[in-house]
């Protein structure tokens, strides 16, 4: 299974959590759906429908707890049969990521997950460059950094 | 975290051993604490998730070797051990406990508070 990052910093410790987590499929990725790091994803299709759904996902959460008077969630996890889906977001110094993880329930487990998942943010807090902001994605430039990023992503 | 007052008891039968520095109920799918009686400086969350996964791994090597269900493990360490019994249920019933513990009684407690769980 490839990890590959469009940001380098995100790289080393998306590798170290994949390993520690036993984890299947993993994205970094804005809360606004824009992919920074994949783990284990074969085809750009999934890639961009689970960064899609993720950040929906996180969106909703957040709504709710704007709704609620509350701070917004900091994970959710969701468990199937044989896989469990796990969403978190790490606060960096240029922005908030959001991170999705799928692990298989044979392997792995929701203990293990969130107690990883606490080292990678503190290593991509860490890691993250301090200053300037992320760049912002024009309308008129998506399409073209949605290919570069997922030529990236999947060693084009 | 504290024992919920249903499982506190059975935490009681184990934290009262001497030696014992903390127990914990741990759901053995999830990794995740269910109850605990810990010292401070014992990481619970960081204990239930590695233990649920070696147990996990455990019942597998086991089940390879086909010598049936794990009973009882102790890791021991040069400054303490673990000791985990499975409940029934699926739930781990873990001890922390100081290298010069007393390991058939923390075991014999550990079967006890396995049952009391269920």
């Amino acid at each position: 299974m490839t990890t590959r990052a469009v940001e380098a910093w995100t790289l080393e410790p998306l590798v170290a959590f994949v390993k520690e987590a036993s984890a299947r499929l993993v994205l970094v990725m804005t809360s606004a759906g824009q992919v920074m790091a994949q783990h284990g994803f074969s085809r750009a299709v999934d890639v961009m429908s689970a960064a899609a759904l993720g950040a929906a996902i996180m969106a909703s959460t957040d709504e709710i707890a704007r709704q609620l008077a509350q701070p917004p969630f900091a994970a959710l996890n969701h468990q199937g049969q044989r896989h469990g889906i796990f969403l978190g977001a790490v606060t960096t110094g240029r922005s908030k990521l959001v991170v999705l993880v799928v692990y298989d329930l044979d392997v792995s487990s929701f203990g293990l997950v969130q107690l990883f998942f606490e080292q990678l943010t503190a290593e991509l807090q860490a890691a993250s460059p301090k200053e300037g902001v992320s760049k912002q994605v024009l309308a008129a430039d998506f399409e073209r950094e949605l290919s570069d990023s997922l030529n990236t992503l999947f060693g084009r | 975290m504290t024992a919920a007052p249903a499982y506190g008891p059975a935490l009681d039968l184990v934290t009262r051993v001497r030696g014992v520095r903390g127990a914990m109920l741990v759901s053995g799918d999830d990794g995740i604490v269910v109850a605990e009686q810990l010292m401070e400086g014992i990481k619970g969350a960081a204990v239930a998730a590695l233990a649920s996964s070696l147990a996990a791994r455990l019942r597998r090597a086991m089940e390879a070797a086909g010598v049936g269900a794990s009973q009882f493990w102790h890791l021991q360490c040069d400054q303490g051990g673990l000791l985990v019994v499975p409940a029934p249920s699926g739930v781990l019933v873990v001890a922390v406990a100081e290298p010069d513990v007393n390991v058939g009684l923390v075991r014999l407690e550990l079967l006890r508070a396995a049952e009391a769980v269920g």
